[in-house]
Order: structure tokens, then sequence, then C-alpha cells
């Protein structure tokens, strides 16, 4: 077994064991603890299909996450309301099935990336980095201001959605769920990368004349892994809205796109597992060094810092000593 | 009337938005930096305004104290981190910055606390003039657009009438070249860093005297400036200026116009919140359109 499978393994094995410990010893707070880290890493796993693998350094995922939360929590509040969403052209009525949520979740982010990315990609660079920023602004303002669902204040709907056969509430199954989802993501994402469009995309980030060259158009490349990209974090939103029974506008909001980038970096970009390693160091952090100070995030920032410019590969590139993946 | 005023209000915030959008673009266009925290020195800016305003009771001091300590901010990053990622990614310069962004806004909130400071003007600003047509509008804002006016020719000046200008637009050009005829180029960067800072501390101060100052300020001015910023085209200070006043009119005769016009079809109460944060979309959407129309804003040479 390569150092990296080994990495790989461990790491999941580490999230996965660590809530199964913290189960049988009672510690029912840290198993959802570890259902937040599993839902960061969706969401990184997610942003790193783009940015590690594609290049496309989207400063806006956070408007995909808060996509997939609002039409969680939309859809929730309209099955508990028992008022239909629209009835033109047909009635459509809210739901509380997460089978039938995570469809319209996909779909909806997958539309909203489809339109956001299909203008964000005629820019690159910079201007790339700004204007997916830009985008996900608008849609914030947009979730301030509209009044139906809560506005500023955001929308609770009490009671976490259902799957069928599970108890969703009881901590462990809710956990089960979303590392479920986390490793049937990542398992996607290593045979979409080992696949033709995942080594062209990877080649259009390496080097895009050279690409352009052997015959391959990067656009469409592009487009459809970044809609892919913000399918999966469209996902992992919809979790976070169910495991806070809660949706805001703070999900939409640029803070969380740059929370989500740091899932990634701290962990490896490019790295199959660096978003959950990231993450699962981001809320380690967050609850110990919150515990001590309220100002943890200076202490989130130097280590930062530090991880920019003294170790660019983050956690999985330090171990494995190879610094940046696939670079 | 109303509709005056609101162009000259757009016009104030536009000129704001210039300050800020300046360094941005200048450090973008010369040292191939994206910065976010560019709206943590505004936040400095407008807390050191408000101390030193607070300790000697005279604005213009405070006013001179913003631009001397985010100028002095700056140069600091710019030579203890911003210097290293020169030679990086975008990506790595994205999260250094956003790590300097926690560090700096915590930084403040652990200093001063999470309530806002208000300022109070001088009495000579503090009041309001009639103008020619009967309209009665605040000094202070209409001080704002003459500096805003005033710092936008200089800059023009500095870039196209000095060595230093000329400097700056070799730099970047081509900074090999520049640095093989012999001009010190960390030195050329760490003072255009400082200059852009002490513009946007400048334009914090400003902000801060009519609204308040607090933590977090800087972050929503800072991505309306990036918006300016692709608009008027990266790197150049003409297009900045353009596109400053096209955002800060959009943003203002938006925010003015809008809830009344949605007034005529739903309760004015939800007409007020929808119109605002329609009027905040409004940016947006003109960044999309000229995106569309041009790739590398209205005055961008290249991408």
């Amino acid at each position: 077994m390569s150092r990296i499978a080994v990495i790989n393994l461990a790491t999941l094995g580490l999230l996965i064991g660590g809530a199964l410990t913290a189960h049988l010893t009672g510690h029912a707070f840290l198993v959802t603890l570890a259902t937040k880290a599993a839902i960061f890493a969706l969401a990184g796993v997610g942003l790193n299909f783009a940015l590690g693998y594609g290049g496309l350094v989207s400063f806006g995922h956070a408007a995909f996450f808060g996509i997939g939360g609002y039409v969680t929590g939309i859809l929730a509040s309209h099955a508990m309301s028992g008022q239909p969403l629209t009835t033109l052209p047909y009635t459509m009525n809210g739901t509380n099935e997460m089978l039938a949520i995570w469809p319209m979740v996909l779909l909806v982010s997958g539309l909203a990336a489809l339109a956001i990315g299909a203008l964000s990609l005629r820019t690159s660079g910079v201007y790339f980095i700004m204007v997916t920023l830009a985008f996900a602004q608008m849609i914030y303002w947009f979730a301030v201001g509209w009044p139906a669902y809560g506005g500023e204040d955001g929308l609770s709907f009490y009671v976490r959605n259902a799957f069928p056969g599970v108890q969703t509430m009881q901590p462990l199954s809710w956990f089960l769920i979303c590392a479920g989802l986390l490793l049937m993501t990542l398992g996607f994402t290593a045979v979409v990368m080992r696949a033709r469009f995942g080594l062209a995309l990877q080649a259009a980030r390496r080097n895009t004349q050279r690409t352009v060259a052997v015959g391959i158009r990067p656009f469409g490349i592009r487009l459809t892994a970044f809609v892919l990209s913000a399918m999966i974090t469209g996902l992992a939103g919809s979790l976070y809205a169910d495991l806070n029974r809660f949706v805001s506008p703070a999900m939409l909001s640029w803070y969380m796109s740059g929370e989500i980038m740091v899932f990634v970096i701290l962990g490896g970009v490019g790295r199959l597992v660096g978003p959950v390693a990231g993450a699962m160091l981001f809320v380690t952090m967050e609850h110990l060094l919150g515990g001590i100070s309220d100002y943890w995030q200076v202490l989130l920032g130097l280590v930062l810092l530090g991880v920019v410019l003294w170790s660019p590969g983050g956690i999985v590139g330090m171990l494995s000593g190879r610094g940046r993946g696939h670079a | 009337m109303l509709l005056f005023e609101q162009l000259l209000n757009g016009l104030q915030y536009g000129m704001t938005l210039f300050l800020m959008a300046a360094g941005l673009t200048l450090v973008f266009g010369v040292m191939g930096l994206i910065n976010l925290a560019h709206g943590s020195l505004y936040m400095i800016g407008a807390f050191a305004c408000a101390v030193v305003t607070k300790a000697t009771g005279n604005f213009w001091l405070g006013a001179a104290g913003s631009l001397a300590a985010a100028a002095m901010a700056g140069a600091l990053i710019e030579m203890l981190v911003i210097r290293r990622l020169y030679s990086r990614d975008h990506l790595d310069q994205v999260l250094a910055t956003f790590a300097l962004i926690l560090i700096f806004s915590e930084g403040a909130r652990w200093l001063f606390g999470s309530f806002p400071l208000y300022l109070t003007l001088p009495p000579s600003l503090a009041g309001t003039v009639t103008l020619p047509g009967g309209l009665v509008y605040p000094v202070f804002r209409l001080g704002v657009i003459g500096l805003g006016i005033a710092i936008a020719a200089g800059l023009f000046w500095l870039m196209h009438n000095t060595r230093l200008g000329i400097r700056i637009r070799a730099g970047e050009a081509d900074r090999e070249m520049i640095g093989a005829l012999g001009v010190d180029i960390s030195i050329l960067y760490t003072l255009v860093f400082a200059l852009g800072a002490a513009l946007a501390g400048l334009a914090g101060a400003l902000v801060g005297a009519v609204q308040s100052v607090q933590v977090g300020m800087g972050e929503p001015v800072l991505i309306l400036a990036f918006v300016v910023v692709v608009i008027g085209g990266i790197g150049s200070i003409g297009g900045a200026l353009l596109s400053a006043l096209l955002v800060g009119m959009t943003d203002s005769l938006g925010r003015a116009l809008l809830p009344s016009l949605l007034a005529q079809v739903m309760p004015q109460a939800s007409a007020n919140t929808l119109g605002a944060s329609l009027a905040a979309m409004s940016v947006y959407i003109l960044m999309a359109a000229v995106l569309v129309w041009r790739p590398t804003g209205l005055f961008g040479a290249r991408a």
C-alpha cells in the first residue's frame, strides 16, 4: 500500500472511528462534532473538485452551500405548514424526506452553478476569484432581503428531516448518513479524476495551452467540473441545514466561502482526503481553542498563515512528504 | 430634488469606494497581488481616527492619524507577510490575506470590543449648506466629494508626472527589467503598498465619521471595491474612478428609488427591505453585465 493510501485510510478511520468511540463511551456531543466535521469535509471535497483538480479558485462556494441549505429549509418548512410551494404550473408540495430533498438540492445548486459558471469562466485568474465572490454576495443580499423565508433572521424548521428506516435525531445514525455520503462522494471523486474527464480537467489546470493544442476545449470541461463541485457543496449545505435545523444568510456569506477554502488548504489542495483532514482540524481547533479564548480566530489566522507560507501542501502534503498535491 | 440629492450621495459613496479601489488596483496591477486584508487597513484607519480624535479632540489630527496608522500597518504587513506572496499563486494570496483578516478583526475586537465607536465631527464640518437650487446638504459629504476629486487628481499626477509614478508603471509592465535598471523593487513595492493602505485608511476614517467605527466594517466595502476594480479593469486608476462612480450611483439611486417603486405592488415595509437588497444586488448585476460585454473590465488590457 502506498503512503498516500495509508494517509487516506488513517484520516477516514480517525473520523469514523472517533465518532464510534465517542458513541460507545457515551459522548453524544463529540458524535455531533464529528458530524459537523464530516459535513464541512463534504463541502470541502466539493470545492476541492473545482479548486484542487481544476485550478478554478472559486471564492463563492458559500453560494452553493447556502442554496443547498435554503432548498432544504424551504421544502421542510412547507412540509411543516402544509402549504404548497407553488400551484403553477402544477401543485408542488414541500417534503421532509431527505431522499426527495437531496435530488432537489442537487438540481437547484447545479443550475445556479451552471449560470454562475458560464459567466465566471469567461474570466480567469484574479477576475475569476472576484467574480465568483461577487455572485455569492449577490445571492447573499437576495436572501437577506427576501422576506418570505425569514430574510436576515433565517428560517428554522425544528425537526430534522426523515430518512427511511433511520431515526435521524439519534446522533450516531445521523453521523453515519453524513459519513456515508462523504465516502460515496470521495469514491466518486477518485473515480472521476482517473477517468478521461478528470485527466483532461487536471491537464487543463497544469497547462491550458498544451491541452488546447491536443484538441481538448477546456471551457466545457471546466464548466462541468464547476457544476459538479457546486452540487457536492450544495449537498453539504443541505446536511448542514439539517444538522442545525436552521438556515440563515450566514451560510451564504463571503466568510463561509473563506472557511470552505480553509478546509481545503489546511488539509491539502488537490488531495483526495485533504478537505477531510482540514475540516477535522478546523472543527477540533474551533472546539478546543474556542474553549480557551473567545479570540481563537487569531490563532486560526496564525496557523493558516503558517500553512500558506511554510507548508503549502497542508496536512496531507506534510505527511506524504511530497508538498502540494499533483502539482 | 430628491434625485439630485441621491446623485450627490452616489458621488460621495463612489468617492469613498474609489479611495479603497485605487489601492487595490495599484497593488493588483503592480505586484499582481490579490489583497483581501485591504478591508482590515480600512478598519485600522477608522479605529486610528476614532482613537486620535478622542485623545486630542481634533478630527483633522484623527484623519492624519488614520493615514499614518494605515500606511504603517500596510508597510509592516508588506514586509512581514505580503512580500513572501508575490511569487505565489492567487490561491495562496487569498488564503494568507484571509488569515490576516482573521488576525486583524479578532485583534481589533480584543482591543476595542464589539461595540461600535462614534466620531464627533468638528463644528466646521458638522453643519449643512444650502446649494444653488435650494437643496440642503451636509458639509462633510461635500467635503468627501471634494477630497475624492483632489486625491484622484493627485494620483493621476503622481502616476504620470513623477519619477515614482514612472517607476510604478514600469514595474507594472516588466518587474524584472526595472530591477535590472537599478530600481530597488522591494522598496518600491513597500511604498506602493503603503500608499494604497493609506488611501484605504483615509476612506475608513471618512466613512467611520458618518456611520460608526466597528469590527468587520471593512469587508463589505472590500467586496464592493473588488467589484469596482473588476468593472474598471485591473491596474487602471482611471477605470477605478469611473467604475467607482458608476457603482456608487447605482447603489444610491437603487436604494432611493427601488423601495418606492416596489411599494406600488407590495406593502411598504417589505418593499423597503426588498428594495434595499435589490439595490445591493444591482451592483453585482451591473458587474455581470460588464463582464459579459468585456471580460477584462472597461479599461483592462490583459487578464
